[in-house]
């Protein structure tokens, strides 16, 4: 197992959090939950780059400390993040998720420290969501991210609620290593990242967004002006690596989502501007539940997105002209049992992807789930490609706290 | 509004009526029992919700409902889940109507994602138990239809006796029957009939205890599946009233800081 500096530098952080909380606790009431998790992935296929071990063991430790005071008026969330894996030293990493205090009042809120923010309405991918770093290492789906640096105001009107960002700080998107599986053909060397701001990571970057409902309608605006979240891979001098450079963008986005009894349509559109390409994305489609199927407690929801690129260059996005199918199965029963199975098929080639999760509750405190990701990439001239032997299943059991 | 000219309606036919008919009747009974349970604003309260099987083995969950009074209109709720522990900080708010589609929200912690979701899913289980989501909404006169059936002492408590047909669409029951006693006008039992008419689940209500000197709550609620062995009790307690929340505590921005 390697230990590396990212899990090092972990511990030590943990140590004086957990220092930090006794010295809270004494004062006042206070609450722990959380979970860890053991995660099993079986790959398929030999890496074409990496050792080839098709096993991957890696564990999860994810606890979360909340404390309010002032009649709730104030609170304090933390909720460090620890995972070692038995591969990839790039995956032993460690992260604040959270760190926020929150201030609540009648109209408006603040918090200020690391936290975490959830733009927009699709399933198939998040175009709109910005403000957090993808923890890529963690998943390929992006869906995980880490902790953001921010402050953050909320005002709550009649015309709509309206959040203003300001984010001091700037955090690196985390990829695999040169041992891990889904990674690029030439290792990306995130110790060797450049910034097209002469501030780097200091760079202030600003945020704001209005969101309202009318109705059936939910609807948001939101702009970003900031380091783009995701950087351009250069090849090195000595062409044995790829190297982040991270540009400033400016980026406007929104998001709609319709509700009419069963059917849910949604759409997202951004709009991104940076000093190499300009460009506009959407994604939108439909959800539609059939609830107690056959006269069971199950639903059966299908999902249809399209997904588009004006960039129309696969290197850059895998999606600028694809679809999504999809099917999330609910059963409903005391176990909270789940499934979702999801294809996206490119409309230009028979480039396809394919994605399972289940999941069910066993006892009160347990979780088992399962996950598969499988590629079908022929076309080498998209970003895809290197992964295209990384088919996996994944099976996790998480124990609640 | 709707409730007001039902009222008008109610009290224009009253003079002209010889006798009341079972619908007026049961519409009559329908409305004290509505009022008697009106001005109370805003309520908050912690429910433990028990699933037993049928071979008896258990399982449990802990939640807290505040709820919100609307004038006119169907309640709003807030509900949050502190047990099972994997859905730990799930938050769901609902606006009910009483004839029209609710307005519904699910918060997904490990997310941090807000989604607006459908709310057709009337007839389905809430949290895996034997109450569907229509059993747990918010009761508004309009969203049925009502047969007075007869007089019934049950439990040494002498009772109304009502035929109840929902009015809003995707329901899971062709009919209710309610039992209402006549000294406060609560409701003591309800039998639910499939959509096949028969008997499905039978709900009661124990352990009433007296609020604020007008709001009769029922702390215990057992429903029993009659066709699946299966049970669920609702243990509340904790409840408080009028503290002071408004329309501004039940937006769904405010998902994001339940805890």
């Amino acid at each position: 197992m390697t230990l590396n500096v990212n899990v090092k530098r972990a511990w030590l952080t943990g140590g004086l959090l957990c220092t930090a909380l006794l010295f809270t606790s004494s004062l006042t009431a206070n609450e722990w939950s959380g979970f860890s998790a053991a995660e099993y992935r079986y790959f398929q296929h030999e890496s074409p780059f990496s050792e080839p071990d098709q096993h991957n063991l890696s564990f999860v430790l994810a606890p979360e400390y909340y404390h309010e005071w002032d009649d709730g008026q104030q609170s304090l969330l933390i909720s460090p993040f620890l995972r070692v894996d038995n591969q990839d030293a790039e995956r032993s990493h460690a992260d604040i998720r959270e760190l926020q205090w929150l201030l609540v009042k009648d109209d408006w809120e603040l918090r200020v420290g690391l936290s975490k923010v959830f733009w927009g309405v699709t399933e198939s991918q998040h175009l709109v969501d910005v403000i957090n770093q993808t923890d890529l290492v963690e998943n390929s789906d992006t869906e995980d991210k880490l902790g953001q640096p921010m402050i953050n105001l909320s005002f709550y009107k009649d015309w709509g609620t309206v959040d203003l960002f300001v984010m001091p700080y700037f955090r690196e998107r985390t990829f695999a290593g040169k041992d891990g599986r889904l990674r690029s053909s030439l290792v990306v060397d995130t110790d060797k990242a450049s910034y097209e701001s002469g501030a780097g990571r200091q760079h202030l970057d600003v945020a704001m967004r209005w969101s309202q409902t009318f109705g059936d309608w939910d609807v948001g605006l939101s702009h970003f002006y900031g380091t783009n979240r995701e950087p351009l891979l250069q090849l090195n001098s000595t062409f044995d690596a790829l190297l982040p450079y991270y540009e400033i963008m400016h980026q406007s986005g929104v998001d709609i989502q319709y509700t009419n009894e069963s059917w849910l349509w949604k759409l997202e559109a951004i709009r991104r501007d940076t000093t190499s390409d300009t460009f506009t994305a959407l994604t939108g489609g439909v959800e539609y539940t059939f609830y107690g199927v056959f006269d069971s407690d199950i639903d059966v929801g299908v999902i249809s997105e399209y997904l588009f690129d004006d960039r129309n260059d696969e290197l850059q996005t895998p999606f600028e002209n694809d679809i999504m199918l999809g099917s999330r199965i609910t059963w409903n029963d005391e176990q909270s049992t789940e499934l979702l199975i999801g294809m996206i098929q490119d409309l230009d080639s028979s480039d396809a992807s394919w994605n399972i999760e289940a999941s069910r509750r066993l006892g009160d405190r347990w979780k088992v789930s399962l996950e598969g990701r499988f590629f079908s990439i022929r076309n080498n001239d998209t970003a895809l490609y290197s992964i295209r032997d990384d088919d996996y299943l994944q099976l996790e059991f998480a124990r609640y706290f | 509004m709707r409730k007001f000219i039902l009222l008008l309606t109610l009290i224009a036919v009253m003079p002209f009526a010889q006798a009341e008919t079972a619908e007026e009747k049961g519409l009559a009974i329908a409305i004290e029992s509505d009022n008697r349970d009106k001005g109370w604003s805003d309520s908050y309260a912690e429910m433990k919700m028990v699933l037993r099987n049928r071979h008896g083995k258990e399982s449990s969950r802990q939640i807290r409902v505040t709820n919100l009074e609307m004038d006119g209109d169907g309640d709003k709720g807030l509900t949050v889940f502190d047990t099972p522990r994997d859905v730990k900080g799930t938050a769901f708010l609902s606006y009910s109507h009483s004839l029209l589609p609710d307005e519904q929200w699910i918060f997904l912690p490990a997310l941090k994602r807000v989604k607006r979701i459908s709310s057709s899913n009337k007839s389905g289980p809430f949290m895996g138990s034997e109450f569907a989501y229509e059993d747990i909404s918010s009761f508004e006169v309009e969203k049925y239809s009502y047969t007075y059936l007869r007089d019934e002492t049950i439990d040494g408590i002498e009772c109304f006796v009502s035929e109840l047909r929902p009015q809003y669409k995707h329901s899971g029951y062709t009919k209710t029957h309610v039992w209402i006693d006549k000294a406060e006008y609560r409701i003591q039992r309800i039998d639910f009939y499939d959509r096949k008419d028969s008997l499905l689940k039978i709900q009661r209500f124990t352990d009433y205890k007296l609020y604020l000197d007008q709001y009769w709550r029922a702390h215990t609620q057992t429903m029993e599946n009659q066709q699946n062995g299966k049970s669920t009790t609702l243990y509340w307690n904790d409840f408080q009233f009028k503290t002071g929340l408004t329309e501004k505590d039940f937006e769904k921005n405010d998902l994001k800081r339940q805890r």
